[in-house]
């Protein structure tokens, strides 16, 4: 009930492992993003950057270790906790033959939000879809529709935000705008996950920086320290470990790049 | 726990209007819910008519084919007519629930329905009160087209009562059964072979419902099959709600 | 491979014995029924010729009921069980009783429709119990052809149990639903149904062979199952050593 000055742990995942068959895709995953704070999670393709923002967001189970969210464990948790999260997917979540208002006026029903309408015309505004707000999102271009789905994620103002690829189909305007929410949400105290493929991103929107690579957090640095060198070093350790045959010396950095970003 | 979490929040975002939650929840915040999905994919087939249309026209192709094959042995039309109704209404219905849950598996939205803070039987009673507006209003277009095409009284209060029950049923296993089969393969084909066997109760007990009504029989002659509708819509909505959960526990 | 077994390849486990003693058993039970069917049960005494004949199917048409009954029951027990548990054991269980209830079954239907044709006149009518016991089978054909659809094992097992307490859920109604329908079928305990027609009288030695085919049909669909049940596993085991390998 007090205000607590300090930062809390919002977001704190505790040894998470998660198969598929006999596919070990995470094997202990530890991650803590303060409230306030902006964190992104890089990684190969199929690295299990999704598979990690599904089990965070309670879509998929873990097999092993818990998720807990602002001191409250995923597993004992209740269907309340779902409504302090925000998610963006691969897939936009958007219903093609509803308009963007409904499909965000639907959302504001599911999160028990009261006079949402100001709200929804806001979010709409601050994703830019003011003047597209009447029209089926089935005629939505594809960085419009990933627009519309940062705003839906954003429509409930949860604290825990995780974004996945949230910058996919972005012009760099968009991009720019979604920069700035991202800034405007951990000054506001909400603790966002974001992955991202590109690197200067992953620096410039962040305060952390972690890589999750062989189903493990292999780094976790400040983004003002954070270098392609550094990840560079690690990339070429992580390969090492994995198939042994990769030297610094012959590691390119464009292929450090395509190692990392796909 | 809701304060635990609110409190850290130094505000709203900026320039954004606060959010504000309506206060307490229990029943009347489940049965919003439930509307809201409902009112969702009801919205949805309005703009996109996409489901209900092609139900009307698949009963009425079916009733008039129906007629055209029985037309050269059956001395009476009356004779098949209830058989007509009912089959009608089980094909027809099947094109409703395999979109149910075909659509948000092929849109990839079933996920935002997961997320929402909400019991997950909720999603269920939504999505069957919507495929049961479906599923009556064919069934009503069917009810009209066999009373002309067939020549039969079939518009009486009974009739309707016995078709409100056995429609409610129907989508109350339709619903759970197309929930199961969305992820599986060939999922179109293989819903009705789930539905049909398990629908047998509902179709004998509609069956003979109206021919009983159709033969002058009243509300007393037709007791034991409301009771069997009745208790079909009951069971099956109650087992459908305790396991729901589970379908979706893991997608 | 499988180190674990050619480390102790003479070790017997329970389930070794409980397969031999079962199969040991239910040749016994099979050669039993069958002495008692055709050998042992004098002839009913108010009927005759085709009739008279037909009439010890009646027998094994009831074993064969006892055990889609037992199959059938065991599945939604095992169900229930594997939602709770989620062991995977439970949904091998469930799948092994529906396969081996649904030989049963169909052999109900078949030996139904055999003896209906003498004694009705027709191969098939609507008689509630052959409704019933057909639309049943049908149910779990359906279960069988669901499983084949979903990839995923453990969604498979999930699945599969919910359809079939759906699915068993039904069959009591279907049972009433048919009855009411149209009943011409005998009734051979009690006497509640005047109109049916081709009843015969149960004599004593008639009671007893009824006793022996319906414990006889039991120990054999006890021992199907547990060859069934350990058939399943080994898949199971064989499928994950597979996916290790690739
Ligand atoms: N439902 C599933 N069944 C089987 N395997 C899965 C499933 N979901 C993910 N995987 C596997 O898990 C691994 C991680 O997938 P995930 O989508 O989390 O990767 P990612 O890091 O998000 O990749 P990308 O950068 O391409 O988005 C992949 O190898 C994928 O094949
Ligand atoms: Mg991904």
């Amino acid at each position: 009930m007090t205000l607590s000055t300090a930062k809390q742990t919002l977001i704190s995942v505790q040894g998470v492992s998660k198969r598929f068959g006999r596919k070990r895709v995470l094997t202990g995953v530890d991650l803590n993003v303060e409230q306030g704070s902006v964190t992104t999670l890089l990684g190969a393709n199929g690295a299990g950057k999704s598979t990690l923002m599904r089990i965070i967001s309670g879509l998929a189970k873990p097999d092993r270790g818990d998720v807990v969210l602002g001191g409250v464990s995923l597993r004992k948790a209740g269907h309340e906790l779902r409504r302090y999260i925000g998610l963006v997917t691969h897939a936009p979540l958007l219903y093609d033959n509803l308009s963007a208002t409904e499909n965000l006026a639907f959302y504001a029903r599911l999160y028990d939000m009261e006079d949402a309408a100001p709200r929804i015309d806001a979010v709409l505004q601050a994703v830019d879809l003011w003047s597209r707000r009447k029209d089926p999102v089935r005629t939505f271009s594809r960085g419009m529709v990933q627009r519309l789905a940062i705003g839906r994620a954003i429509l409930h103002d949860p604290p825990v935000l995780l974004l996945d690829e949230p910058d996919t189909g972005l012009d760099p305007a968009s991009a720019e705008l979604l920069a700035d929410l991202i800034r405007t949400l951990g000054a506001a105290n909400r603790a966002v996950l974001l992955t991202t493929h590109n690197l200067e991103r992953a620096r410039t929107w962040a305060d952390s920086v972690s890589l999750l690579a062989d189903g493990t957090i292999a780094f976790c640095e400040p983004a003002a320290s954070f270098s392609e060198q550094s990840l560079r070093r690690l990339v070429i350790r992580v390969d090492r470990d994995a198939q042994d045959y990769a030297t610094e010396d012959d590691m390119a950095p464009d292929l450090v790049g395509e190692q990392v970003a796909g | 726990m809701a304060t635990t979490m609110a409190t850290p929040l130094s505000g709203p975002i900026q320039a954004l209007p606060p959010v504000q939650m309506r206060a307490g929840g229990g029943l009347a915040s489940f049965l919003r819910k439930v509307w809201a999905v409902a009112a969702k994919d009801l919205r949805a087939e309005l703009r996109g008519r996409e489901v209900f249309s092609s139900m009307t026209v698949f009963s009425v192709l079916a009733v008039l084919i129906f007629g055209m094959a029985f037309d050269l042995r059956v001395p009476e039309a009356k004779m098949v007519a209830p058989g007509v109704l009912w089959v009608s209404i089980l094909f027809a219905g099947v094109l409703g629930l395999n979109r149910s849950f075909g659509a948000e598996m092929d849109r990839g939205t079933l996920p935002a329905l997961l997320l929402a803070p909400m019991d997950r039987s909720a999603i269920y009673f939504g999505k069957v009160i919507a495929n049961f507006v479906f599923t009556f209003g064919t069934a009503l277009v069917i009810l009209v087209a066999t009373f002309f095409v067939y020549d039969v009284d079939l518009l009486q209060p009974l009739i309707f009562a016995g078709v409100l029950l056995g429609t409610l049923g129907y989508v109350a296993v339709g619903t759970i059964f197309a929930a199961l089969s969305a992820s599986a393969r060939a999922r179109e084909s293989l819903l009705p072979i789930l539905l049909l066997p398990v629908m047998v109760p509902v179709f004998m007990a509609g069956v003979a419902l109206t021919a009983v009504v159709l033969d002058g029989g009243g509300l007393a002659d037709v007791t034991n099959w409301l009771g069997i509708l009745i208790g079909f819509d009951l069971i099956f909505l109650i087992v459908a709600y305790l396991l729901f959960d589970m379908i979706l526990e893991e997608v | 491979m499988s180190t674990s077994a050619s480390a102790r390849p003479n070790r017997w486990t329970p389930m070794d014995i409980a397969q031999l003693v079962l199969g040991v058993l239910a040749v016994g039970a099979a050669v039993a029924t069958m002495w008692a069917a055709l050998v042992y049960a004098r002839p009913a005494t108010n009927l005759a010729g085709d009739e008279q004949l037909a009439q010890r199917i009646f027998y094994v048409h009831m074993g064969t009921i006892m055990g889609a009954l037992a199959g059938f029951i065991v599945s939604f027990a095992s169900s229930i069980v594997y939602l709770i548990t989620r062991k995977l054991d439970w949904d091998r269980l469930c799948q092994a009783a529906v396969e081996v209830g649904l030989i049963f079954g169909m052999g109900t239907v078949v030996t139904g429709m055999f003896w209906a044709k003498p004694t009705w006149n027709t191969y098939w009518t609507w008689d509630p119990r052959l409704t019933t016991a057909t639309i049943t089978v049908l149910v779990y054909v359906a279960y069988l052809l669901f499983r084949n659809g979903i990839d995923n094992r453990q969604t498979r097992a999930r699945f599969g149990s919910i359809y079939a307490i759906l699915a068993f859920s039904s069959v009591p109604l279907t049972f009433f639903s048919a009855r009411w329908f149209r009943s011409i079928h005998p009734v051979v305990f009690g006497n509640e149904n005047p109109d049916a027609q081709g009843g015969f009288d149960i004599g004593s030695t008639m009671g007893t062979t009824l006793g022996i085919a319906m414990i006889g049909f039991i120990i054999i669909f006890s021992a199907l199952l547990v060859l069934r049940f350990r058939q399943l596993r080994n898949e199971d085991e064989l499928n994950e050593l597979r996916e290790e390998l690739a």
